[in-house]
C-alpha cells in the first residue's frame, strides 16, 4: 500500500472543499473524506498484518523513498511500524468523530472543514515520516490550523488562547528544530550528513552530542504533549476551542508531541535518554500530580478535561522516561486511550454545551434524565478516564505502572507510587463532576426541554466509544501491534 | 566586430533599449494615454523577462571589469520577474499619475544598476553600478509628488545612502592601497588578516549593511518605506535588498575568503542585533508599510545567517531564500497597494473584519505572511528552514537557537493582522475592494511561488547546482 495516499486524500479533499459554496454539498464533503481516511487507515492495519503474516519482518513497512531536496540529504522517506498505525488508526477515529460532532456547524463551514482536513493532514504526514525534515514540516504544518479554529470559531477568551497555543507550540517546534539540525551534523551516511531517521538510528553518536541535543528534541516534543512546566497551553487552548478542534487537539495533536519524544528522542538519542530518564521521571511525576489537583479546582467542565489531560499525558512521558519494555508499550497505550477518551470526553461536553450553553458544573445538575443518550456516554468516559477495568485507561496506566515497577531501584518504585496515587485524585474530581452534573436532581427547570443527541452527535460517540471498549476488554491485539516497535526501540537502548 | 557582446550582456543591453524606447514616447509629438502605455510597458518588461531565459552565454568583457555565468543570469532573472511584478501591481496607482513614463525610466535605471553590479567583477564597476541603482531610487521614493512626506522620505533616502557610499569607497580605497588592485580575484591572492584590511573590509560592510538596512545602520528604513508610495517601498524591500545579497554572498564566500573569522565574527554581531531590534520594533507597528519595514529588517538579520555558512550551502540559501522573499513580500505588499489606493487605509486596525469583505485578498495577505513567518506548506518554511541550517554548519548551536526562538517572536505579529483579519469585527470594515486585471496576474504569480517554490524542491536544486558549478 502507498503510504502517500494518507496525505493524497485529505489534501484533494481540503481542495474540493474550497470549490463547493453549497452548506450540504460541504457537509456531504467533509463526511465522505473522513470516512474514507478511516477506511484508508483500516486497510492500512490490515495489510500490515497481511505482510507481518507471510513473513515479511522488517523495522518499517511499506517504505518509500522519494528524492526531495537532494543535495541537503534530505528525502521524502515514508514508512510504518505498529506505533505508527496505531497513531494512524487514533487519528482517522478521531477525524471522523470530529467531523461528524460538528457536522451541524453552520458558521463558515467551509473554511472549518477545510482547516479540520488540513490538521489531519499534518498528522499523518507526521506519523509515516521516516524523515526527519519531513517530520518537522508536518509538526509545523499542524500548528496554524489550530490557532485559527481556536481564534475564529472558539468561545470565552479565544484570541488570547490561540495565540498562546501557537507561540508555545511554535516555540517547542524551534526547540526540535535545534535538536533536529545537531543530529544532521553529527550523523554522516556516505560522506554526507543525514535527515533519514533509519540512518541516524544506524549512526553510533557519540555520548556528549546526544545529551548535548536530547533536552533541545525532548522538551521541544515535550510542550506539544504538556510536558511539565510547558504545559500552560493545554487548559486555554482546550478550553478555548470549538468541540472538534478540542477533540483535535487533545486527540491528535499532543499525541504528535508524544509521539516525537519516543520516536525522535528516545530512539536516536538512547544514551541521552537513559542520562535523563530521571529528570524525565520528575517531570512527569509533576505534571501527572499538578495535573490532578488543579482539576480538582475547576468548576468548568471543558478546563476539567483539559487539566485532566495534563495529568494523563504525564503518564506518556512517565512510561517514555521509565525506559523498560512493558513501560513503553504503556506510554503508546495510554496516547491512544488517552486520545479516544479525551476526544469522547470533549464530544459530550460540546454536546452538552450546545444544549445548556453552560459549561459550569454548578449550575448543570439531573442531565441523565433529560439526555439520557449524552448522559451514558459522559458517564463511560468519566469512567474510562478514572481507570475502570474493562475500558482503555485501565489498560494502559495498568501497563505504565507494571513497567515502572519492572525497575527495582527505588527512585523508580517511589515514582511509581507517586503516579498511582494520582488515581485516587482522578476518581475524586471524575466522580464530582460527574455526580453534579449529570445525577442529582435538575437545577434549570429549562434544561427540561432540551433534546437528546441527535443521529451525528451518536455515530461519533459510537465510534470512539467502540475503540474504548475494543481496547478495555481485548487490550492483546493492540499490545501485538505496537510491540514489534518498542522491541526495537529497546534494543536500541539495551545495546548502548 | 565580435557579437559575443550582445549574449553576454542581453539584460543590461534590453533593458537599455526598453528605457530608450520610452524616452522616445516621452518625446514624441502623440500623447500616449496612461493605460495604452502601461500596458505596452508590461508587455516589454514580460517579454524582457522571456528572452532573459534564453541564449545566454559565460565569458567576462572588458578586461575581466564585466563577468557573466549562469548564476548571475538567474539572479538578473530573478530581478526582471520582481520588477515585473511590481510594475503589474502598480498599474492602478500609475493609471491616475502623470508622470508614468518617467516612473519607468527611473526604476528601470536602477535595475540596469543592479543587473550591472551583480555582474561586476571590479570594486571600480561595482560601485558605479551600486549608485546608478540608488539615485534614481532617491527620485522614485519621492514620487507622490504632492505628498510631503515622500519628499521627506527622499531627503532622508539620499543623505544616508550618501553616506553609505562614503564608508564604502573609503573601505574600496584602503582595499585598492593594500592590495594594489581593485578586481575581485587579485584582491583575494594579497588579502590577510592586516588590522589595515580588516578596517576596510568593516567599511565595506558597513556599506552594505546600510543597502540592506540591517542594524545599526537600519534607521533610515522606516521612514523611507513610509514616506514612498507602495510601489517603490516594495521595489526597495525586495530588490534592492536582493540584488545587494546577490553581490554579498560571492563577495564573502570568494573575494574575502581570506578574512572568514573576521567576517563570522562580524556577521554574527550584525545577525544577532538585527533579528532582535527587527522583530522588537514590529512587535508594535500599526502601519501596514513600517509595520512591513520592520518585518523586512529582521528577515535581513535571518538572511545573514545563512551567509555565516558553508560556501556552496550559504550561497544557496541566500539566493533561495531572496527568490521566496520575493514572492511573499510582493505579495503582501501587493494587497496593501490595493487597500491603500482604494480606501487611504494603512493600519492595522483599519484590516479589522476584512476577512468578511474581501476573503480572497485576506488569504493572499495570510499567506503571504505565513510565509514570512516561515509556517508551512510555504516556501517560507523551506527558505528559512535552509538558512538556519547552513548557519548551523558553524556549531554555533546557541545562537542558532537564538534565531530559531526569533522565528517565534516574528510569528506573534504577523499573527496580529492575521487576527484582525480573521477574528476581530469591526463596525466599519473596509467595503468589497476590485482588483485590477494586471494586479490580479501578479497576485496570482506570487501565490503560485508561496505555494510551489517550497513543495517542489526544483528551484532550490537548480540553485545549488549552479552555486556549486560557479
Amino acid at each position: 500500500m502507498n503510504l502517500l495516499l494518507l496525505i493524497l486524500l485529505p489534501f484533494v479533499f481540503s481542495l474540493v472543499l474550497l470549490l463547493v459554496n453549497k452548506l450540504q454539498l460541504i457537509r456531504a464533503i467533509a463526511l465522505t473524506g473522513a470516512v474514507l481516511q478511516w477506511g484508508l487507515t483500516i486497510a492500512l492495519l490490515y495489510f500490515y498484518w497481511q505482510q507481518k503474516n507471510s513473513g515479511v519482518d522488517s523495522i518499517m513497512y511499506f517504505e518509500s523513498v522519494y528524492s526531495w531536496y537532494a543535495t541537503l540529504g534530505i528525502n521524502f522517506h515514508v514508512g510504518v511500524d505498529g506505533i505508527s498505525i496505531a497513531m494512524i488508526l487514533l487519528t482517522s477515529t478521531v477525524v471522523l468523530a470530529g467531523v461528524l460532532v460538528s457536522f451541524k456547524e453552520e458558521r463558515m463551514s467551509k473554511e472549518f472543514f477545510f482547516l479540520l482536513s488540513f490538521l489531519s493532514l499534518g498528522a499523518y504526514g507526521f506519523f509515516i515520516s521516516l524523515d526527519l525534515f519531513s517530520m518537522f514540516f508536518f509538526l509545523e504544518v499542524a500548528v496554524i490550523p489550530k490557532f485559527l479554529l481556536i481564534g475564529i470559531w472558539g468561545s470565552g477568551k479565544k484570541e488570547y488562547s490561540a495565540m498562546k497555543l501557537a507561540l508555545m507550540l511554535m516555540a517547542g517546534s524551534a526547540l526540535v528544530f535545534v535538536g533536529l539540525a545537531g543530529l544532521y551534523y553529527n550523523t554522516s551516511v556516505n560522506g554526507a550528513n543525514s535527515f533519514d531517521m533509519m540512518e541516524i538510528a544506524k549512526a553510533n553518536i557519540p555520548d556528549a552530542v546526544q545529551n548535548l541535543f536530547f533536552p533541545f528534541a525532548f522538551i521541544g516534543f515535550g510542550i506539544f504533549t504538556a510536558l511539565f512546566p510547558f504545559h500552560t497551553w493545554v487548559p486555554d487552548g482546550h478550553s478555548s476551542a470549538p468541540t472538534a478542534a478540542s477533540m483535535f487537539l487533545a486527540g491528535i495533536s499532543m499525541k504528535l508531541g508524544g509521539y516525537g519524544c519516543l520516536r525522535v528522542a528516545t530512539w536516536l538519542m538512547p544514551d541521552a535518554a537513559e542520562h535523563y530518564s530521571t529528570i524525565i521521571i520528575i517531570l512527569a511525576c509533576i505534571a501527572i500530580l499538578y495535573g490532578a489537583f488543579a482539576t480538582m479546582m475547576q468548576s468548568d467542565l471543558k478546563y476539567i478535561n483539559a487539566y485532566s489531560s495534563v495529568s494523563h499525558c504525564g503518564f506518556v512521558l512517565l512510561g517514555i522516561g521509565m525506559l523498560t519494555k512493558t513501560a513503553i508499550n504503556g506510554a503508546v497505550l495510554q496516547m491512544v486511550s488517552h486520545g479516544l477518551m479525551t476526544a469522547l470526553f470533549f464530544a459530550v461536553i460540546g454536546m452538552v454545551y450546545e444544549r445548556t450553553h453552560t459549561r459550569k458544573v454548578a449550575e448543570l445538575g439531573g442531565l441523565l434524565k433529560v439526555m439520557p443518550f449524552i448522559s451514558s456516554v459522559f458517564v463511560l468516559a468519566g469512567l474510562c478516564s478514572l481507570g475502570l477495568p474493562g475500558l482503555s485507561g485501565f489498560v494502559a496506566e495498568m501497563t505504565v505502572f507494571m513497567g515502572g515497577w519492572q525497575k527495582a531501584e527505588l527512585f523508580y518504585r517511589i515514582a511509581t507510587i507517586v503516579a498511582c496515587a494520582s488515581i485516587v485524585v482522578t476518581a475524586v474530581y471524575i466522580l464530582r463532576a460527574t455526580g453534579s452534573s449529570i445525577m442529582g436532581p435538575l437545577k434549570n427547570e429549562q434544561h427540561l426541554q432540551l433534546t437528546d443527541a441527535k443521529w451525528n452527535e451518536r455515530t461519533a460517540a459510537f465510534v470512539l466509544l467502540i475503540g474504548i471498549i475494543a481496547m478495555g476488554v481485548a487490550p492483546f491485539w493492540l499490545v501485538d501491534l505496537i510491540n514489534p516497535g518498542t522491541e526495537i526501540i529497546i534494543q536500541k537502548i539495551s545495546s548502548n | 566586430m565580435d557579437t559575443e557582446i550582445f549574449f553576454l550582456m542581453k539584460h543590461e543591453l534590453m533593458i537599455t533599449l526598453i528605457i530608450f524606447s520610452l524616452l522616445f514616447i516621452k518625446l514624441s509629438t502623440t500623447e500616449w494615454k496612461n493605460e495604452k502605455l502601461l500596458s505596452v510597458i508590461n508587455i516589454l518588461l514580460a517579454i524582457n523577462l522571456t528572452v532573459g531565459f534564453f541564449l545566454n552565454k559565460e565569458g567576462n568583457l572588458f578586461g575581466d571589469m564585466f563577468r557573466n555565468n549562469e548564476l548571475l543570469v538567474l539572479e538578473k532573472n530573478i530581478l526582471n520577474l520582481g520588477t515585473l511584478l511590481i510594475s503589474l501591481q502598480s498599474y492602478e496607482w500609475l493609471k491616475k499619475h502623470e508622470h508614468a513614463p518617467e516612473f519607468y525610466m527611473l526604476l528601470l535605471s536602477s535595475l540596469l544598476g543592479m543587473h550591472f553590479m551583480i555582474s561586476s567583477n571590479n570594486l571600480l564597476l561595482f560601485y558605479l553600478s551600486l549608485e546608478l541603482s540608488t539615485i534614481p531610487l532617491a527620485a522614485l521614493v519621492n514620487f507622490d509628488l504632492d505628498k510631503k512626506r515622500s519628499a521627506e522620505a527622499a531627503m532622508k533616502m539620499i543623505f544616508s545612502s550618501a553616506f553609505a557610499s562614503c564608508l564604502l569607497l573609503l573601505g574600496i580605497s584602503f582595499l585598492y592601497g593594500t592590495t594594489g588592485s581593485s578586481h575581485f580575484s587579485e584582491i583575494t591572492a594579497t588579502l590577510t588578516e592586516k588590522p589595515l584590511q580588516v578596517f576596510a573590509f568593516v567599511l565595506v560592510m558597513a556599506g552594505f549593511a546600510f543597502k540592506i538596512s540591517a542594524v545599526p545602520f537600519h534607521l533610515w528604513t522606516a521612514d523611507v518605506y513610509e514616506g514612498s508610495p507602495v510601489a517603490v517601498t516594495s521595489f526597495l524591500s525586495v530588490l534592492s535588498k536582493g540584488s545587494l545579497l546577490f553581490v554579498l554572498a560571492p563577495l564573502l564566500f570568494k573575494t574575502f575568503a581570506p578574512l572568514q573569522t573576521s567576517a563570522y565574527h562580524l556577521l554574527l554581531l550584525l545577525a544577532i542585533a538585527t533579528m532582535l531590534i527587527g522583530n522588537l520594533f514590529a512587535l508594535r507597528q500599526q502601519n501596514l508599510k513600517r509595520f512591513l519595514a520592520f518585518s523586512s529588517i529582521a528577515q535581513v538579520g535571518f538572511i545573514l545567517i545563512g551567509l555565516m555558512g558553508q560556501s556552496t550551502v550559504g550561497t544557496t540559501s541566500v539566493v533561495y531564500f531572496v527568490v521566496v522573499y520575493l514572492f511573499s513580500n510582493l505579495a503582501a505588499f501587493g494587497v496593501v497597494s490595493i487597500i491603500s489606493n482604494a480606501t487611504g487605509k494603512e493600519t492595522v486596525t483599519d484590516l479589522k473584519g476584512f476577512y468578511k469583505t474581501n476573503p480572497v485578498l485576506s488569504w493572499i495577505l495570510a499567506i503571504a505572511l505565513f510565509s514570512l513567518a516561515g509556517i508551512p506548506p510555504t516556501a517560507g518554511f523551506f527558505g528559512k528552514f535552509f538558512l538556519l541550517l547552513a548557519g548551523a554548519a558553524k556549531g554555533n548551536y546557541v545562537f542558532i537557537t537564538f534565531a530559531a526562538l526569533n522565528m517565534v517572536l516574528s510569528l506573534y505579529y504577523y499573527l496580529r493582522i492575521i487576527k484582525a483579519m480573521f477574528m476581530d469585527t469591526s463596525i466599519e470594515p473596509i467595503e468589497k475592494l476590485k482588483m485590477s486585471y494586471p494586479s490580479k496576474i501578479a497576485a496570482i504569480v506570487c501565490v503560485a511561488g508561496i505555494v510551489l517554490t517550497g513543495v517542489i524542491s526544483g528551484v532550490y536544486n537548480y540553485i545549488s547546482n549552479l552555486v556549486f558549478v560557479n
